[in-house]
């Protein structure tokens, strides 16, 4: 059937602008997926939801210009339903997550916990079941990692625990001599129940919790939270408001390239490259404390709107702020292209090549450095990003340097965009009233963080409860892909690529 | 042995012993200012030196007694190393037993302990650091020999303070065969003292650590001796590189009290000089990928043999 089919029998979905939700029988569930597969369409999420006693899985899928939300509900509890794994290799660690958290089973091989570390008894679904003593002895943690044979060929094993104040992962490494042959990631180590959390919160409070999931993307979080709640409630928000939010999105995105940019260079052995940096992007977190009140805008963006109005003083210090930027990261850039240490060092480096990153669904920052075309605020874009017609920054040669080039290109346009912003910010209020949502209601907010589309899905309950609430970070698409990168690096070169995708540990996790 | 050679040998190793946190304390200085950072105290050193001391030494699981003493043989080899190394006079009394070449040998051993001990406790990181330290090292070491080489052949002997006598006393001429062996012995410095371009000692990426690397299970009083053994390294290297291409100012044999001590300030001005220079290097360039290493050392090697040439074929 081809996808115009499909969304001829779909409906409406409420959230973000251009998602439509499309409900299919588990006999349709793969071939629903297999066109989208063949139009070159993407996974963005996958989740599932209980709803007096019936399962149901989710997907939110990416198919030409338009996102589907796929439900499938299981006929009866704990049913299991056909995997995609073949179609979207990045469903396999989402359907490992599904069966860890809800119990609902994909027919898939791999058949490993992800993110369950023996903290909870197998079989025990911490999303619908009710708490459980925590085991009485501690259960010894025991993961089949994939071996790799043959002459010379050895191990290592780096992480949880790592030498420096970073997050925690497990990295298993087969090499031969400093020769990567493959990368085994293993994650949920910062596995916090924020899913079981948001459960017990109002809806009308839930994007404190979001804006909490990842804190280098709160402000990306909580806009899909409101733009969720929002939708759910059919509120309007003022103009204002969802102009001021592109500019916290756009600050939020120069603060984390600016940092990535500077860490870029430092792991390379060019220090001077992270004290500029360092500099550059402290002096714009102060500029935007001073114009908006908060350092790394956490808690800015509310439902209805904005906590805070931008008052001038402060726009025009962030205004001189963000010109000053883009003329030093210019100048920066200029360095960093002609040091032939720096030059050698990213080029041709965890090279993804754009049919690889098409095949496993690269997507995002890193996916735009191979070729991925594929930007929410350009495709999907919702509030004023129709009227500021952002340009989407892309590469080709999928290395390290075209990570650093993109990330490059996009300070620059993100400082165009907050010129953009501040020039034509409408006027009015910049905060409506917030309505709660009916029981059962259901939204979907998409929004383009820094690191790529970040998703979350938001289920109303009885009397402004949050019945279900699944956030996504696009770390679950380019994690797996990290493995493929390293292949045929050489072993010192990986904290290198890890840092060029700087993916998230806490919004996998959750 | 006349009490003058014995306060120089003396003076030399206790100045050694004090000054090597302090060169290291202010080579990071240096950076640091380079780097636009306000920069750490020059004393930083002794108060971590001195806080590794007070602490508990915890040692590894199965760790053999190999690695308890490698410690102690490292920084008794890096002290040796300094007793022989004129940095101040040239009247050493230890330097009979041991030249040019043997000091090289002296290096080496503290070398090959120090990536036993890394392999001893069996951890991966300790045997990736142990691999490119012996990778690095037996690129650095025929570099080496070859630098210290054309010094002799210019001064008809092995010994070190010979050389440093000869090329110090000499009338003033220019020798393009040193200018090469220059260039040489300081790549040679660079990777042997893991800096940057060949290891970046401030990393906390442990997939990415040479020197560091087989420092990881090392704790207190250990890992202190470990570190000092480290700054004397550097210290050492510094006083060859003083001793072969800058000798003028150490103390000769003809020269008494007052010529030793006169040589006190001028050293610690060449190791002033000499930190930010460093400094100056490590700032400017990025680390290298570590199987450009060899090739970096290549380069070194092909210098030192052409310095060897030069002086061969103009005799100068």
């Amino acid at each position: 059937m081809p996808l115009a089919a499909w969304f001829a029998r779909s409906q409406p979905q409420a959230g973000a602008p251009g998602l439509r939700a499309l409900g299919v029988g588990a006999e349709e569930w793969r071939s629903v997926m297999r066109d989208v597969q063949r139009a070159s369409g993407r996974l963005l999420a996958l989740w599932a939801s209980r709803d007096a006693q019936s399962d149901t899985v989710h997907a939110l899928v990416l198919a030409g210009s338009q996102g589907l939300h796929i439900t499938l509900a299981l006929r009866e509890p704990q049913a299991s339903y056909p995997g995609i794994e073949d179609l979207f290799p990045a469903a396999a660690r989402l359907q490992r997550a599904l069966r860890d958290l809800s119990g609902v089973d994909a027919v898939d091989p791999d058949r490993r916990p992800w993110l369950r570390h023996a903290c909870w008894p197998q079989g025990y679904r911490p999303l619908i079941d009710a708490p459980v003593p925590p085991p009485a002895t501690a259960v010894v943690d025991q993961y089949e990692f994939v071996r790799v044979g043959g002459e010379g060929v050895h191990e290592i094993a780096v992480g949880p625990v790592h030498a420096g104040t970073i997050e925690p992962g497990h990295f298993r490494f087969s090499v031969v001599g400093e020769k990567v042959l493959r990368l085994e990631e293993r994650l949920g180590y910062t596995h916090k129940g924020i899913e079981q959390h948001f459960a017990r919160l109002p809806i009308l409070t839930g994007h404190r919790l979001a804006a909490r999931i990842c804190g280098d993307s709160t402000v990306a979080y909580s806009w899909a939270y409101v733009q969720a709640l929002e939708a759910m409630a059919a509120v309007e928000v003022p103009r204002r408001s969802t102009w001021l939010r592109a500019l916290c999105l756009e600050l939020e995105r120069l603060a984390n390239h600016l940092g990535d940019l500077g860490a870029l260079g430092n792991d390379a052995g060019f220090a001077f490259g992270l004290s500029q940096f360092s500099r550059l992007k402290e002096l714009l977190l102060r500029a935007t404390q001073a114009a908006l009140g908060s350092r790394y805008l956490m808690d800015v963006i509310v439902p209805g709107g904005t906590h805070c109005d931008l008052a001038d003083p402060g726009a025009a210090q962030l205004a001189q702020c963000v010109r000053m930027l883009a003329a030093a990261t210019a100048q920066l850039r200029t360095i960093y292209d002609e040091h032939e240490g720096l030059r050698d060092r990213f080029a041709g480096a965890g090279t993804v090549t754009p049919d690889l990153a098409a095949r496993l669904g690269l997507i995002g920052l890193a996916g735009r450095a191979s070729g991925q075309r594929f930007d929410v605020r350009v495709d999907l874009p919702c509030g004023p990003y129709p009227d500021l017609a952002p340009v989407t920054c892309a590469r080709l040669e999928g290395d390290v340097a075209a990570r650093v080039a993109v990330r490059f290109d996009e300070v620059q346009e993100s400082c165009r965009l907050i010129h953009e912003i501040l020039a034509n910010l409408p006027g009015g209020m910049h905060r409506a009233a917030m309505a709660v949502p009916p029981a059962g209601a259901t939204g979907i907010g998409l929004i383009e963080g820094w690191r790529g589309p970040v998703m979350l899905a938001l289920q109303a309950g009885e009397a402004g409860a949050i019945h279900r609430c699944h956030p996504h970070d696009p770390s679950w698409q380019n994690w797996p892909v990290i493995e493929h990168a390293i292949i045929g690096n050489i072993v010192p070169d990986f904290p290198l690529i890890n840092k060029s995708f700087n993916l998230a540990y806490s919004g996998h996790d959750l | 042995m006349t009490p003058m050679a014995l306060i120089t040998q003396l003076l030399q190793i206790v100045s050694a012993l004090a000054a090597a946190p302090l060169f290291i304390g202010w080579v990071n200085q240096c950076r640091a200012w380079l780097g636009n950072r306000s920069a750490p105290s020059v004393w930083l050193p002794y108060r971590s030196l001195r806080k590794l001391f007070h602490k508990e030494a915890v040692i590894a699981e199965g760790a053999s007694p190999l690695f308890r003493v490698t410690p102690y043989v490292v920084f008794g080899a890096m002290t040796l190393a300094a007793a022989i190394i004129p940095s101040m006079g040239t009247r050493l009394p230890l330097t009979l037993a041991a030249d040019a070449i043997a000091l090289v040998g002296l290096l080496a051993t503290a070398r090959v302990f120090q990536s036993l001990a890394a392999i001893d406790i069996g951890t991966a990181f300790g045997t990736l650091g142990a691999r490119r330290e012996m990778m690095v090292g037996f690129l650095a070491e025929p570099a080496l020999l070859m630098v210290i080489f054309v010094a002799s052949l210019i001064s008809a002997t092995t010994a070190l303070p010979a050389i440093a006598e000869s090329l110090a006393t000499r009338s003033f001429g220019l020798y393009p065969s040193l200018a090469f062996t220059a260039v040489a012995f300081t790549m040679v410095l660079l990777a042997e003292n893991a800096r940057i371009p060949i290891d970046n000692p401030a990393t906390h990426l442990e997939l990415t650590m040479i020197h560091e690397a087989q420092l990881l299970e090392y704790s207190a009083r250990h890992l202190a001796l470990m570190e000092w053994a480290a700054a004397l390294k550097l210290f050492n290297y510094a006083c060859i590189g003083f001793a072969l291409f800058v000798p003028w100012g150490v103390s000769t044999r003809a020269g008494g009290p007052a010529a030793l001590f006169a040589s006190i300030p001028l050293l610690a001005l060449k190791l002033m000089v000499a930190g930010a220079a460093l400094a100056v290097i490590e700032t400017v360039s990025a680390k290298l990928r570590v199987f450009r290493a060899p090739e970096f050392l290549g380069f070194a090697f092909v210098f030192a043999v052409l310095g060897l040439l030069v002086h061969l074929l103009l005799g100068a």
